[in-house]
């Protein structure tokens, strides 16, 4: 018995060696997608990786924490330390051009562009965001959006509510639910990028796509009307909200509207990922009021970094990404629609299918919370005047705080 | 005696070489950035700015709330502990039963990570949870609050988890401290015909004192360094307008979410000096005391 189960052992053994002799190249992926769709739609992209290429051994590099905000702590230290891995998640848009292009880390990607034909799969809105100095710089494998409204049905139904279309549509429902004794609006700000998050869709919402995206560009003036009138209307907005928010997740106050407390709720669309993995279907969405055809957009991609040990493995992993396969496989379990415009939609939830017609129509702006619009420091000061706006309500302190930001990240004058 | 000089000299040499490249040489360094224009991944040139970072931090509306919720902190923490830690040594020095089983009691909490009595108090003081909860079963719904997510709150919901972790490891400090006092002492004491009182501001207080100092210390360095408790308990964003907020937290958030390395290294400098404020006198004091000795 005891010399059977060593044969066994032994055989396993020359078995995993073999296994290691007979691969050719590693891959190594970093990123912050560790639980539920997200790690789920990473491993299904490893599977058909393993199918394509055998050989290659394939390290995934995860470090948890919503938002990636220890894992860009992690990945800082990799890269200016000369360290980097094959590929990374970042976000698309400022957090990858300015923390790691212009500061000549990574790799165009011109050439695999031009293979794959992706200047004319990927919209105008965000080969925009994606491109710098002429150059690509990394590929999508996905399109968040952020400005949804998400509602429950059962409390809209009951008092005859339809979702608000204006912010006085938004407020006369508040003010009615909140007599019923029913949270108008649910909010998670633990972490206070929620809080920017929906400060983000009222900006949008004031200002309008134009005016909104000039904020980050200097063409729009922080001191102006337009984003004083934007500080008044989340100040509003936030007498309406739960009184714990400071103590909740994004995800716990997305239970407020699970458990039927909350009527409505302002946040992205990984929230219908939540809803569905929590088996709860009685929801429904619209955009954020203010915001109907505009796509408050944000999009995890992947580079390839200069001093990559495995540069060839990396650049087959991009271009599965960035192919029909790669983003139908993926797009599903991650609870995103494909950044490329030609995804089969049937293989999406209901949501996605509305949020995949939306692409396709709306002006896209791209989202401060998420990277999109502004570099990292930028938006960390942002956060910053969130954290105190939304006790103190100043809107003059505020206004003021956020027109230094804007001289400070070097777009605005003094 | 010169050859055994250097064999000494030779085994500590590694670790004083590691010290003095990890711990001074990288203080340096931390000195020099702070100094310079480095906020960013890459500033196309590097330059020697004064002390521009630190007059920027003095006049940045979360870096002074951090230095005062530091104060408020460090007035509720150290006070809090060393009065419960006093209090708890003094009972179990009175030969109670089952000593031994208190003790350990008291000291369990110190045992664990700030992280994970974080989470704890995180759940306790959470307003729909916890301690509220409680309150209204025993009746006293007037003691509800918000906690760490009031802001007027804020810091000192954070203080309590932490006098509540480390006031074990205070009365650990005294119940040494009481039992090496000599018991002729109280003896003396009592021939002189000392009340119950007199015998704790007389003998026991005096005596303590060294103690209470190396405490203080202790308490001291760690409500300025405090970071994983407040990140566990009031998350990353250092709770509503900062209620909670340190400066530890502020510079891990300049320095990598923001990548304002000089700004970081600021901060780093300032708590340095406010560290330092705290254990040099100490130090000075205890190596003249050896000296005397």
């Amino acid at each position: 018995m005891r010399k059977r189960q060593w044969v066994k052992g032994m055989a396993l053994a020359l078995a995993f060696m073999g296994l290691a002799l007979g691969q050719t190249g590693k891959l190594e992926i970093f990123s912050w997608w560790t639980t539920g769709g997200e790690a789920a739609g990473l491993l299904k992209l490893f599977d058909i990786y393993k199918a394509r290429h055998p050989g290659v051994k394939i390290i995934n590099a995860t470090v948890a924490g919503g938002a990636g905000s220890n894992a860009k702590a992690v990945l800082k230290t990799r890269m200016l330390g000369g360290d980097p891995p094959d590929s990374f998640q970042v976000h698309m848009g400022h957090e990858l051009i300015d923390t790691w292009v212009t500061t000549g880390f990574m790799e165009p990607l011109d050439d695999l562009y031009q293979k794959n034909g992706w200047d004319k799969v990927f919209p105008k809105g965000v080969l925009e965001l994606l491109k710098w100095n002429g150059h690509y710089w990394s590929v999508p494998a996905n399109i968040h959006r952020a400005n949804v409204l998400w509602y429950n049905k059962a409390i809209f139904e009951k008092y005859g509510l339809t979702p608000p279309k204006t912010y006085d549509e938004f407020f006369a429902i508040a003010e009615k639910l909140k007599k019923e004794g029913i949270i108008p609006l649910a909010l998670g700000d633990n972490g206070i990028w929620a809080s920017t998050h929906v400060f983000e869709t009222v900006l949008i919402g004031v200002l309008g796509p134009e005016g909104y995206k000039g904020l980050w560009n200097g063409t729009t003036d922080w001191r102006g009307e337009g984003v004083r009138k934007a500080l008044e209307t989340f100040a509003k907005m936030l007498n309406y909200v739960n009184a714990d928010h400071a103590a909740r997740s994004w995800d716990q106050a997305n239970d407020l509207i699970i458990q039927g407390k909350a009527a409505m709720y302002i946040h992205g669309d990984w929230a219908n990922a939540d809803f569905l993995a929590k088996g709860f279907d009685g929801y429904g969405w619209a955009p954020a009021p203010g915001n109907v055809g505009i796509y408050d957009a944000l999009s995890d991609t992947f580079g390839l970094p200069k001093k990559a040990p495995d540069p060839q493995e990396a650049r087959w992993w991009l271009e599965l990404l960035g192919s029909k396969e790669g983003q139908e496989a993926f797009n599903p379990l991650k609870g995103s629609i494909c950044a490329r415009t030609d995804c089969d939609a049937s293989l999406f939830n209901p949501y996605l299918q509305w949020a995949m017609k939306q692409w396709q129509t709306d002006t896209i702006v791209p989202s401060l919370a998420h990277g999109a619009a502004a570099k990292e420091s930028w938006v960390a000061a942002v956060n910053d005047v969130m954290s105190l706006f939304v006790t103190s309500r100043n809107v003059a302190q505020a206004q003021e705080m956020l027109a230094q930001a804007c001289v400070d990240a070097g777009v605005c004058k003094q | 005696m010169r050859r055994y000089r250097l064999v000494a000299f030779a085994l500590i040499a590694p670790s004083v070489l590691l010290i003095i490249v990890f711990v001074y040489g990288f203080i340096g360094w931390t000195t020099w950035l702070s100094l310079t224009n480095q906020n960013d991944i890459i500033v196309p040139q590097v330059r020697f700015v004064g002390l521009e970072n630190y007059i920027r931090l003095f006049h940045n509306l979360r870096f002074l709330i951090d230095l005062k919720n530091t104060l408020i902190f460090a007035l509720l923490f150290i006070p809090g502990s060393l009065v419960l830690g006093l209090a708890g040594a003094l009972l179990l020095n009175s030969g109670i039963r089952y000593e031994g089983v208190f003790r350990t009691i008291f000291l369990m909490p110190m045992a664990l990570s700030f992280i994970v009595t974080g989470v704890v108090w995180r759940w306790l003081m959470n307003p729909s949870s916890g301690l509220n909860l409680m309150f209204d079963a025993l009746g006293l719904g007037f003691l509800k609050n918000g906690w760490y997510t009031d802001p007027s709150i804020g810091i000192k919901a954070i203080a309590l988890a932490a006098v509540w972790q480390l006031s074990g490891y205070t009365m650990a400090l005294y119940l040494a401290g009481l039992r090496a006092i000599p018991k002729e002492l109280y003896e003396a004491a009592q021939v002189d015909g000392a009340s119950q009182w007199q015998f704790f501001r007389f003998v026991t207080f005096p005596l303590l004192t060294p103690v209470t100092l190396s405490a203080v210390i202790v308490l001291g360095h760690i409500s300025l360094k405090i970071f994983d408790l407040v990140v566990a308990v009031a998350g990353i964003s250092g709770g509503p307008a900062f209620s909670s907020d340190v400066p530890a937290l502020y510079m891990f958030v300049t320095t990598f979410q923001a990548n304002r390395f000089a700004q970081g290294g600021a901060i780093s400098i300032i708590l340095l000096m406010m560290v330092s404020f705290l254990v040099i006198p100490y130090l000075s004091w205890s190596l003249r005391r050896e000296a005397t000795e």
